[in-house]
């Protein structure tokens, strides 16, 4: 008998009479007069997000045609803000994407509640890219903020595709002394544009 | 109504006014006390040192001193907690009728007795202790653990005594450190955990500490003794007891 | 009698694990500065979760599904199991079954001599710590860097990590700046924890590009689409996985849950009851190997397939590792987590170690006051103060307990049992209190009255009162 028989005959021996499973049907007492998108910028920004509303994308073509004057290296990857970076592919070495100063991304859904948002596979270009530039944008439609996790796992699939992430806020840490670091392993800052 | 007084085995050694007060409280507030003579202790202290299984003659004693009494009620939340859960017997019936009838003293005075109103008297600051079993076991009062509507049945007792000053410390419902056998076994975390909880009373400048077990006041009796404080405790049952 | 012997005959030594939890306590109190400041810091993490609890109304509800979801997937785990192993194989990730420690270790191991890894980076994960994988490597020339911050600080001090969430959270600001100065070469004195983060970023940076295998953990596993999810703040976990050719995801059997739909539940237990906040930085959902890369899953039993089979420690096996049980607990706030002497400390820790070693973890149970607060913070309901009560009687029972203590029991018993033996002893002990109180006043043999003044033995006894006055 190998280990994958042992273990799952030693689990059916030992595990109790079924149980049934729950259904999971919160009412969520607090979501009944609450401005989700103002629930979502304040929590973002509690931890350590930055968040700007905007009626047109104009102002970001404009930043990333400055950053990109200033000699930055920046990463484009909505084609509505001009030219994409086809050099980002799913197999670029982690040495290259090291350099990457800010990369301009899309989410699908944000999380009124926590502040996340879900990020496809397809939308990040490279698995890599939303941890290992040095700041993140995050492009949002402001009609896509959900409540709570609940209705986030309705709205996504998350195994549609190979990866996603929930994304919540620039990189951290408080494990020396519990003093709060921004900026730990992953990006040093998210800015979440919310456009309408 | 007759109730059988079960008095916890220290208290009867060493704390004998509590059980006077208490005796006395109840009867004053109308009660029938018999107090059960062969009766020695509810067998917590073996129990939770893992020796369970020896206490099936101290529960056959429990039981043969208070199956005939309509309630059973002791100045002490940890001893009532253990019996409510613990207490069996062959004959099953006897120990569950037992069971479903005992009441710390404060939980009978408020469920039971249903008192409203005392004519106690002790103009003094008094800060609370919070005993761990009689909360979180007995649901004496609300957890800071939990999200829920805010109460305290000794809290609501003592805020009727003339003249008492009640504060709460800022850690409102942490253990003593007192724990059974764990105050001998574990004596440095159980003496720090004591003397933190008397530091916090100390921020209030209370006079008394208060409380539902005589457990945790013999404790932190004992540690306010070898600091040299000024501070006392005294047991819920006294106070209450005062006129 | 020499108090030497008199402390054997009552104190249990634990074999081959060291000091026990009381001993290493006791040594632990010593700085009392110190404790003050490790237990304060532990309680402020335990109030950042009340805050963030108290936000969200239907919390019970929650912690309520939380318990159901997980109680139902343990009765039918075997199912859960094959289910989540051929999802997960569909998708192109290699399933591994470990029945053990050593052949978890092994496996890792083939992997990376088949492989020809030469680095290795390892994001946080219980199960490895329980393993020992880093010493299994170290000893077969294998080099694991951790990577979360707080789990680098403790392998450059050679010391275990003493909390499952916050490693370090028993070293100041002067421990790391000393650490960092002596390995990675940061400015002597220069306890900024800003500078001090900084340069691990740098130095990890490098680790995460250069190295070819990634390991991590598994917060949960979902059965209906074989995928997994790890959670973190640093981002520590993805920078490894993403950028390594070959990702390996240990799990115990226990991290899986049925559907999708049922992390909502657990995303929103999680990070509240570890550290206050509404969701980790990072909720990274893997499903598929990326193009090119290699991840293997590493499904372990390690002794819980035998918790499984104890009606009364079973749903130990809910833990979400979240340590809101470390935090809220007085007596750990007071030891730290290396008087636990094992990989998960705190009060779960004190329910689940038993189950893996009887001998060398029967202390554990007894760290503790039974005061319930552990299982109301616990997001999945674990009665923990109720199974800590119910392991000790188990320990009694295969005696794993001192001579001294049962004979001590015993006579408690038998004069418990025995009405007038109480009573005479008790007049007796109270008679020799008030006239030969230095027995008692003795700080090598009574260990409560090190610090504590001994109650006074009154005369009478209530009942002899009672006699007196009542009847």
């Amino acid at each position: 008998m190998n280990s994958r028989e042992k273990i799952l005959g030693a689990i059916s021996i030992n595990k109790p009479s079924l149980i049934e499973l729950p259904v999971i049907d919160i009412k969520s007492t607090s979501s009944l007069s609450v401005d989700w998108v103002d629930e979502f910028i304040k929590t973002l920004e509690s931890i350590g997000g930055k968040v700007v509303q905007l009626s047109s994308i104009d102002l970001i073509k404009l930043e990333i045609q400055q950053a990109k004057l200033r000699g930055e290296y920046i990463v484009n990857t909505l084609p509505v803000l001009g030219e994409v970076n086809n050099e980002i592919n799913p197999t670029m070495e982690a040495s290259l994407l090291e350099s990457i100063d800010r990369a301009y991304i899309e989410g699908s859904i944000g999380v009124a509640e926590n502040g996340s948002v879900w990020l496809y596979e397809h939308q990040i270009k490279n698995r890599l890219l939303p941890f290992i530039c040095q700041h993140l944008v995050i492009c949002l439609n402001i009609n896509k903020i959900v409540p709570n996790m609940h209705e986030a796992y309705q709205q996504v699939d998350v195994a549609k595709e190979g990866y996603g992430v929930f994304l919540a806020g620039p990189s951290k840490t408080a494990d020396i002394e519990q003093s709060l670091v921004i900026g730990a392993h992953g990006a040093r800052s998210l800015l979440v544009y919310l456009i309408n | 109504m007759k109730v059988g007084l079960f008095i916890p085995c220290y208290v009867d050694q060493f704390y004998p006014k509590v059980a006077v007060a208490t005796l006395e409280l109840l009867e004053k507030l109308g009660c029938e006390v018999v107090f059960p003579l062969n009766q020695t202790c509810c067998g917590q202290p073996m129990a939770n040192s893992g020796f369970a299984s020896l206490s099936e003659g101290c529960d056959k004693n429990f039981i043969a001193n208070f199956g005939e009494v309509d309630y059973v009620v002791s100045p002490s939340g940890s001893c009532v907690l253990h019996v409510k859960e613990h207490l069996h017997d062959q004959n099953e019936t006897k120990a569950s009728y037992i069971r479903r009838n005992i009441y710390e003293l404060t939980e009978f005075i408020v469920d039971v007795l249903k008192v409203e109103n005392m004519v106690a008297n002790f103009p003094h600051k008094v800060g609370m202790h919070i005993s761990c079993h009689g909360q979180r076991g007995l649901n004496l009062s609300s957890m800071s653990e939990l999200s829920a509507p805010s109460f305290s049945k000794p809290a609501y007792l003592l805020n009727m005594v003339k003249g008492l000053q009640l504060s709460l410390p800022k850690r409102e419902d942490e253990c003593c450190g007192f724990g059974g056998t764990f105050c001998v076994f574990e004596e440095a975390v159980s003496v720090k955990m004591g003397k933190d909880r008397i530091t916090e009373h100390a921020t209030n400048e209370v006079e008394y500490i208060t409380g539902v077990d005589v457990s945790c006041l013999m404790h932190l009796e004992g540690i306010l003794k070898r600091q040299g404080s000024g501070v006392k405790t005294i047991h819920i049952a006294e106070i209450l007891n005062t006129h | 009698m020499n108090p030497k012997n008199f402390n054997r005959l009552f104190f249990v030594p634990i074999q081959g694990a060291g000091l026990s939890h009381s001993a290493a306590a006791e040594i632990f109190n010593k700085d009392e500065e110190r404790t003050d400041w490790h237990d304060e810091t532990l309680w402020f993490v335990r109030e950042k979760r009340d805050k963030a609890v108290k936000q969200i109304s239907e919390w019970e509800q929650l912690r309520t599904l939380g318990s159901d979801i997980k109680d139902h997937t343990l009765s039918n785990l075997d199912v859960y199991l094959a289910e989540f192993e051929k999802n997960a194989q569909a998708n192109g990730i290699k399933i591994h079954w470990a029945i053990d420690a050593e052949e978890h270790n092994e496996i890792i191991l083939g992997i990376i001599r088949e492989q020809k890894v030469q680095q290795v980076v390892k994001s946080k994960s219980m199960l490895t710590e329980e393993c020992h994988l880093n010493d299994y490597l170290a000893q077969r020339g294998i080099d694991v860097v951790d990577t979360d911050l707080g789990e680098r600080i403790v392998q450059f001090r050679n010391e275990p990590p003493s909390h499952i969430v916050l490693p370090a959270i028993h070293l100041k600001k002067q421990d790391v700046s000393e650490t960092f100065h002596e390995h990675l070469g940061t400015e002597k004195g220069n306890n900024d924890p800003q500078y001090l983060t900084e340069a691990a970023r740098q130095h990890l940076r490098e680790k995460f590009i250069k190295s070819q295998l990634a390991i991590t953990g598994v917060n949960f596993a979902i059965a209906s689409t074989g995928g997994f999810v790890v959670c973190t703040n640093e981002g520590n976990a993805d920078m490894g996985a993403h950028a390594a050719k070959i990702h390996v995801a240990s799990m115990g059997i226990e991290k899986i849950i049925p559907k999708v739909e049922h992390l909502g539940v657990f995303l929103r237990l999680l990070a509240r009851s570890a550290t206050g906040q509404p969701i980790t930085t990072y909720s990274s959902h893997f499903h598929q190997p990326r193009v090119g890369q290699q991840m293997h899953i590493i499904i372990v039993d390690n002794g819980r397939t035998k918790q499984l089979g104890r009606p009364d420690f079973r749903s130990s096996l809910k833990c979400i590792r979240c340590a809101a049980c470390f935090n809220t607990c007085p007596v750990y706030r007071r030891s730290g987590g290396h008087s636990y002497h094992t990989a998960v400390a705190g009060p779960i820790g004190s329910i689940l170690n038993p189950n893996l070693d009887m001998k060398a973890n029967a202390d554990l149970p007894f760290a503790s006051t039974l005061c319930g607060s552990c299982s109301n913070v616990c997001p999945v309901k674990i009665d923990i103060h109720v199974q800590l009560y119910k392991w000790r009687q188990v320990l009694v029972a295969e005696g794993f307990t001192t001579g001294g203590k049962k004979v001590a029991m015993k006579g408690m018993a038998f004069v418990l049992s025995h009405p007038s033996i109480y009573r005479i002893s008790g007049k007796i002990g109270r008679w020799i209190m008030r006239v030969f109180p230095f027995i008692f006043n003795n700080k090598s043999f009574n260990p409560w009255y090190k610090q504590r003044e001994m109650p006074e033995a009154p005369e009478q006894s209530f009942r002899d009162w009672y006699k007196k006055n009542k009847k």
